[in-house]
């Protein structure tokens, strides 16, 4: 055995950490599980009868709808951006991962009103025809293919990021060889390229699907009854929450399915690097309509998913601020949300780094098991995993406040949920399987011959990590922070339920104009979730490239 | 690690100095949005003095205030509808409020008999109709599913907790058969598959999708004060709807007092106080909302739908069909 010096102290306690982290996500899931546990016969007949024939139709259908179209997006833009050279390039770069700081409900709100009769477009086509004609033309968004759409256009996303991030790296042997056995850009991408990524591919799919599956305001505005609609109108219209608990639970077990599908896509996949150093390929340079065409293929997604939706925020904002005044309360509730999602992303990079290492460097069933259980909160919709959090943060929070009045000193009241930190909480638990995941599919492609070597050469493995694996991963640890970031930025349902008294954050306060009707009231404060996202967005696409 | 620290400092300053340190304060949770209470209770501290403590969601409060337990800072708990005050006193997490104030100024219809929670403001569930197509005057709840509207109407899902308690009064007065033979027939008129909000449901009647369309009475008053939205609104007509025999059904927007209330005297002059003159005058001119107290005049806009007069049926009833009507919903499909 090669065994650097105290290594495997280092090993162990990433061992403990990693069990720890399980045990923070699994929490939740306990306490669900025990609410479940209550008897619902009454519930469940009905449901089968009744309402979960549907919901698992739509849901079924909707994710298998948004699953393809970001795996098509995702994919050809990222294959684009990172191979080819085409005009304007430079700019879509960093264009192109801006949906993700649109929430998808916010996203269904404009559409909704941009398309339906007498908005803008109804408007617009008036001009050429009489108005009642011009009904006919109009697209129905309020509907299954508008919500797939419509969700697709913002979740594409995940699959560029993650696509991106190893096509950029791709090993270049491989493309050499093919390219010299006369391969065309297509056969390679096809034969080379593509089977290399195809672990970042379903890693970037899953997330998109179980974001879909998350979803509740954009489904159920749009009128499409989901599973989780389901959830929600079981605890609080038929009553009882121990069924609700339940269907959480087949809903865990919908996304235990899509995570499955994830390493099924990821089996057989040999795609460590060589083991010479990755360089940048060179990109292919597109000219004439090729050249146009790529860049009308890499505008469209953005524009979409993006620009229209900023262009409108930014333009009903403008109205609002010029005659009403900008809300004061705005600013603390910008520090609120960017502090919150800050120390979150901080955590859950910490975190998934740390249960990725443990299950590299110890192999085996316990470490797998936890890195499992460490992607579980992903599947939780965000209310769900609010309420589950709910009784062991308090549990936390009650024993601490018996301590200090046990001790003689005045009571504390209750610290987690005071301070916010059962909202960081909810976001690590929620947004741990970003980092986990990316992380994974990031080490998948580094070598063991280096950690061998630099192990060999008397390095620890804190050394090797720091000297070597973490430089590699620098993609994907980029590309991780932005998506958790941006995720917490816009994370509603968890927020709302758990945050401290007289605390907003942006996405509350858009929500409290929503639910009156008037969501441009709120436009501002969706405009700077939006501009808030923008500058990390950029910054770190620039750091994930690599040096040229 | 002084990253971590740094960061940890930043949460601190930023969360710690709210709701800590006055000396008079009162903690309210509320299903009603900040924004539309917060004027209420700058009024009331400016009244007596008393700091109100603040947060809003949309579900989840009573678990949330089961969870504190004996140490929840919660003493108020604000609701949009009956449903959530049901909710919150199934969950065991209110007590009686035992005051004389609230029993003479709320109507008993309007107020738990056993004193868990109390009304505070309604708003009415109406229908809005295109001036343009629809010629009737008076409309009643039964006849929405006459096969005269055939494709004619619009609505929000049928599980969103307005409809669920306009329903479940459905079923209180005529029995679940008929509220499901009901809804079959409403479900048949229907011009497209429930989604959107009312403010879609009022647009999509101005915009020739369907004649009627069932929503509350403050959507329709925004729209009207929007200039954007004035149009919408100039398009319909507001119908003050009523059962047979019955009146108008409303939402009611009501009050419990929290178990553990650490400041329950504080508690029950708020309570008090949302009851009284000023506070039914701002939910009356700034929310568009029906007081629940006599005498207090409505905002001009409301008092154009002509005269309330909201259904006798005595609201613990509607609460106590809420599960009924959601089932129904589910059976005939209503949102399919």
């Amino acid at each position: 055995m090669r065994t650097a010096p105290g290594a495997s102290d280092t090993e162990l306690v990433a061992l403990v950490l990693a069990l720890l982290t399980a045990l923070l996500v699994a929490a939740p899931v306990i306490s669900l599980m025990l609410i479940a546990l209550q008897p619902a016969p009454e519930v469940w007949s009905h449901l089968i009868a009744y309402v979960l024939p549907r919901a698992v139709s739509d849901t079924a259908l909707l994710i298998a709808g948004v699953g393809t179209l970001t795996l098509l997006i995702g994919t050809a833009t990222a294959w684009l951006a990172s191979s080819h050279e085409f005009p304007g390039r430079t700019a879509l770069i960093w264009l192109l991962p801006l949906p993700l700081s649109v929430p998808t409900y916010l996203s269904a709100y404009v559409y909704v009103d941009l398309f339906e009769p007498l908005g803008l477009m109804h408007r617009a086509l008036g001009l050429m025809m009489p108005a009642a004609q011009a009904v006919q033309w109009l697209p129905s968004v309020r509907s299954l293919p508008g919500a797939m759409l419509l969700l697709a256009a913002v979740l594409y996303p995940y699959v560029y990021l993650s696509a991106r991030a190893v096509f950029q790296a791709q090993g270049t042997d491989a493309i050499e060889a093919a390219r010299t056995l006369g391969a065309g850009r297509f056969t390679i991408l096809r034969r080379v390229v593509l089977p290399m990524a195809r672990p970042a591919l379903a890693v970037g799919v899953a997330l998109a699907a179980l974001e879909t599956l998350n979803d509740i305001g954009a489904s159920e505005y749009l009128g499409v009854r989901t599973l989780t609609v389901s959830v929600f109108n079981t605890w609080l219209n038929r009553g009882s929450l121990a069924g609700a608990a339940q269907l959480s639970l087949v809903l865990l077990g919908f996304a235990a399915l899509l995570i499955a599908i994830e390493r099924i896509g990821r089996r057989n996949a040999n795609v460590e690097l060589s083991a010479e150093s990755p360089r940048l390929r060179s990109r292919t340079r597109l000219r004439g309509l090729k050249g146009g065409l790529a860049m009308m293929a890499c505008l469209l997604p953005p524009l979409f998913g993006f620009v229209l939706p900023a262009a409108y925020l930014l333009g009903e904002s403008l109205r609002r601020s010029l005659s009403i005044g900008i809300d004061p309360t705005l600013w603390r509730d910008a520090l609120h949300t960017v502090t919150l999602a800050a120390l979150a992303t901080l955590i859950a990079l910490g975190l998934g780094l740390i249960v990725v290492l443990a299950a590299r460097w110890r192999e085996g069933r316990t470490t797998r098991a936890a890195m499992a259980v460490a992607q579980l909160g992903y599947a939780l919709p965000g209310l769900v995993l609010a309420l589950g959090l709910l009784t062991p943060v308090l549990v936390i929070d009650g024993t601490v406040a018996n301590l200090f009045r046990a001790f003689g000193y005045p009571s504390p009241g209750l610290i987690l949920m005071s301070t916010g930190g059962a909202v960081v909480a909810a976001y690590v638990i929620r947004f741990l399987a970003v980092p986990t995941g990316l992380l994974r599919a990031g080490f998948d492609r580094i070598p063991r011959d280096y950690d061998d070597s630099a192990r060999a050469a008397g390095a620890g493995r804190l050394v090797t990590l720091w000297k070597i694996d973490l430089p590699l991963l620098r993609p994907a640890l980029v590309g991780a922070a932005i998506l958790v970031f941006v995720d917490c930025l816009k994370e509603l349902p968890a927020t709302l339920l758990l945050r401290p008294l007289n605390v907003e954050t942006l996405s509350t306060s858009i929500y409290q104009y929503a639910s009156r009707g008037s969501f441009e009231d709120g436009a501002l404060a969706a405009l700077i979730i939006v501009a808030a996202s923008i500058p990390p967005v950029i910054w770190l696409t620039r750091f994930s490239d690599l040096p040229e | 690690m002084s990253r971590f620290r740094a960061a940890a400092l930043a949460l601190a300053a930023v969360f710690v100095p709210f709701g800590a340190g006055a000396a008079e304060q009162v903690n309210v949770y509320t299903y009603r949005e900040t924004k539309l209470v917060q004027p209420l209770f700058d009024a009331f501290t400016k009244d007596t003095g008393i700091a109100v403590n603040v947060i809003s969601a949309s579900s989840g409060l009573e678990q949330r205030i089961k969870a504190e337990g004996a140490n929840s800072p919660a003493d108020v708990l604000l609701t949009v509808d009956i449903g959530r005050i049901d909710d919150a006193v199934a969950a065991g997490i209110s007590q009686p409020i035992n005051s004389a104030v609230i029993d003479e100024i709320v109507p008993a219809q309007f107020r738990d008999p056993n004193g868990q929670w109390a009304g505070i403001s309604m708003r009415a569930r109406v229908i809005y109709a295109s001036k343009d197509r629809v010629k009737q005057e008076a409309i009643t709840y039964e006849e929405l599913a006459d096969p005269k509207w055939k494709g004619k109407i619009c609505i929000r899902s049928g599980q969103h907790i307005y409809n669920n308690a306009l329903f479940a009064a459905y079923v209180a007065k005529h029995g679940e058969s008929k509220a499901e033979e009901w809804l079959r027939g409403l479900k048949a008129n229907l011009a497209q598959k429930p989604s959107g909000g009312d403010r879609e449901t009022a647009r999509d009647v101005a915009a020739g999708k369907c004649d009627l369309g069932i929503g509350n009475t403050y959507y329709w008053a925004l729209m009207l004060n929007d200039p954007d939205k004035k149009a919408w609104a100039d398009a319909t007509r507001v119908v003050l709807p009523t059962f047979e025999g019955g009146g108008t059904h409303v939402n009611l927007s009501g009050v419990v007092l929290a178990k553990h209330a650490p400041n329950k005297a504080n508690a029950v002059k708020l309570i008090e106080w949302l009851a009284g003159e000023k506070a039914q005058q701002i939910y009356a001119d700034a929310n568009y909302e029906y007081p629940i107290r006599a005498g207090v005049p409505l905002n001009p806009i409301i008092a154009g739908y002509g005269k309330l007069k909201p259904d006798p049926l005595p609201i613990a009833k509607i609460a106590a069909n809420r599960k009924a009507a959601s089932t129904l919903v589910d059976k005939v499909g209503f949102d399919n």
